[in-house]
């Protein structure tokens, strides 16, 4: 069975890009762009590893990551935070708020590529 | 103790100050030296004549031994004392001590109140760069948008077997974000420019002085006519200015009126209009220092009817201290400039005249001509190091054949995207470049 990612990010470019070279390294994409619905589409949808943009309409990732960490546990849901900031104490709050991998804009696909594979354990 | 007990305390301190034994000013008051000992340990009190004339002995007005150090004193001590808690001034003796120590007490308030001024200073530039809404919003956006670039460029060049959908969906992404990225890198520009001139308050001294003269056209008229000496031109032009950069600015005038005075602004126009901004041509032709040649040609150049000229003279260290930039040919203005402008190389060779065709982008139009002499600057003592003083006046070379490949110069290190140059100190943020 295919695994799967959600991809909660609001820039469609990135989005369509991501979703694109996921899909093509076989992984199953769901995506979403709004930060105030984020938290339900993410507990109902269960992934295998989340990928969430900090700045998000609505809600900020870390806010959502917090919400969804009283949930599932780093075990549960690996979790990549994509951010433009990538200052040391950006990564110490997305550390705090549960984050497993953070990484900074611009990355590169096949640095998504090579985090997705390493948070599922393929 | 009450400050109206402390006006023999005020005697004394005076007394010291002058260099005044206490029986001399016994003698000069008419009074015992016993008794001037009791007054000054605040044990007697004193008025009238004899008030008069201790303050008369002593050079002083009476009310300065009466009335003492100024209310405003005592309270900049007060707040001193209030603003820390890990020590406990006597704050009870404030007054004392005013009046027993005047000069340490004014440099303490004085102290009191830079430290006031520069944690404002640092305030609003951590707030600036911490908390600017506008700036964390532009270079997010641009971030983003270059990563879309990135992916979807890279999906391109690696992808070999991408249907042709997708080819053309991820072109249409790379056109509409390279747009976006243009218009959010044009309104960052336009913001960082008028952050620039609306934060003139927390500029050093330099660029307090260097934005007058900008404003001026790096020159004054009035002295120019020989109708205002530079501390009517200070006066006129400085209000607002900080101390430091005021003295600056003296400096930089009494330096024009020394050179109107060897050059008055008819010769120069006249010099120029016939030779051109040749400034080695030019300092023979007026039997002058090349550097005055330059700062005169720097001066008068539009007037002139020729182009803007760019003009900068820097110290041994490299540091600018004087900067005429055009917008075409842009010098730095803090930290380290292009190690490639021959300002710099002048300083290896003294009193050698240096040219050089120089482009300072990558844009062909763009070149000109950098004209740069050291020389000695101050007095000469032995055995201590004689300064040395740069100076490069930069000329348009637009329309003027170029027999050789111009030397490639830049801004610094950190925004220049030159690769492969012998100078580089450090990588550029616009490029790999190391």
């Amino acid at each position: 069975m295919e695994k799967r990612v959600l991809l909660v990010e609001d820039e469609p470019n990135i989005l369509e890009a991501i979703r694109f070279i996921l899909k093509r390294d076989g992984w199953s994409v769901e995506t979403h762009s709004d930060g105030n619905s984020a938290v339900d589409v993410i507990l109902r949808s269960r992934p295998d590893v989340l990928i969430l943009d900090v700045m998000l309409p609505g809600k900020s990732g870390y806010d959502i990551l917090r919400e969804v960490r009283s949930e599932y546990t780093e075990d549960d849901l690996p979790v990549l935070m994509l951010t433009a900031r990538g200052q040391v104490k950006d990564r110490e709050i997305a550390e705090r708020a549960g984050a497993s991998r953070f990484m900074t804009k611009p990355f590169s696909n096949a640095e998504v590529l090579e985090a997705v594979r390493s948070l599922a354990g393929a | 103790m009450m400050r109206d007990t402390l006006t023999g305390g005020r005697i004394r301190e005076r007394r010291i100050l002058a260099g005044m034994k206490q029986a001399d000013l016994a003698r000069r008051a008419g009074i015992s030296a016993s008794y001037l000992n009791l007054i000054e340990h605040n044990r007697r009190r004193i008025g009238g004549k004899l008030l008069l004339g201790i303050a008369e002995a002593l050079g002083v007005e009476p009310s300065i031994l009466t009335e003492g150090a100024e209310a405003a004193l005592i309270a900049n001590l007060r707040e001193a004392a209030s603003d820390t808690t890990q020590v406990s001034a006597e704050l009870d003796r404030v007054d004392e001590f005013a009046g027993r120590f005047p000069g340490w007490a004014e440099l303490l308030a004085r102290d009191r109140k830079r430290i006031d001024t520069l944690e404002s200073t640092v305030k609003i530039l951590t707030d600036r760069l911490t908390h600017d809404p506008h700036l964390a919003a532009s270079l997010h956006d641009m971030l983003t948008t270059v990563t879309a670039i990135r992916s979807a460029a890279s999906i391109l060049a690696e992808s070999g077997d991408i249907e042709p959908e997708w080819q053309d969906r991820f072109h249409r992404n790379i056109n509409e974000d390279s747009a976006r990225l243009a218009e959010t890198s044009q309104a960052l520009v336009r913001y960082l420019d008028d952050a620039e001139d609306a934060t003139a308050d927390v500029h050093a001294p330099q660029e307090e002085v260097d934005a007058i003269l900008a404003r001026n056209g790096y020159h004054f008229d009035q002295m120019e006519a020989g109708l205002s000496l530079p501390h009517d031109v200070a006066n006129a032009e400085g209000v607002g200015l900080s101390s430091v950069a005021r003295r600056l600015f003296m400096r930089v005038l009494e330096q024009f009126a020394q050179d109107i005075a060897v050059l008055p602004k008819e010769k120069v126009i006249a010099g120029i209009k016939a030779e051109g901004v040749e400034p080695f041509v030019l300092a023979n032709l007026w039997g002058v220092d090349p550097a005055l040649a330059m700062r005169r040609i720097a001066a008068l150049a539009t007037a002139a009817g020729a182009e803007p000229v760019g003009f900068a003279v820097c110290d041994a260290s490299g540091a600018l201290v004087y900067r005429q930039p055009l917008d075409s040919f842009p010098l730095a203005r803090l930290g380290s400039g292009c190690p490639m402008l021959p300002l710099y190389r002048a300083l290896a060779s003294p009193l050698l005249p240096v040219a050089a065709v120089v482009q300072p982008t990558e844009r062909d139009e763009d070149v000109f001509t950098a004209f740069a002499y050291a020389h000695p600057f101050g007095p000469l003592r032995a055995n201590e190091p004689q300064l040395v003083f740069s100076s490069m006046l930069v000329a348009s070379r637009a329309g003027q054949p170029n027999h050789a490949a111009p030397l490639k110069v830049g801004v610094n290190c950190r925004i220049c995207p030159r690769q492969g140059c012998v100078g580089r100190r450090e990588p550029s943020i616009l490029s790999r470049g190391m």
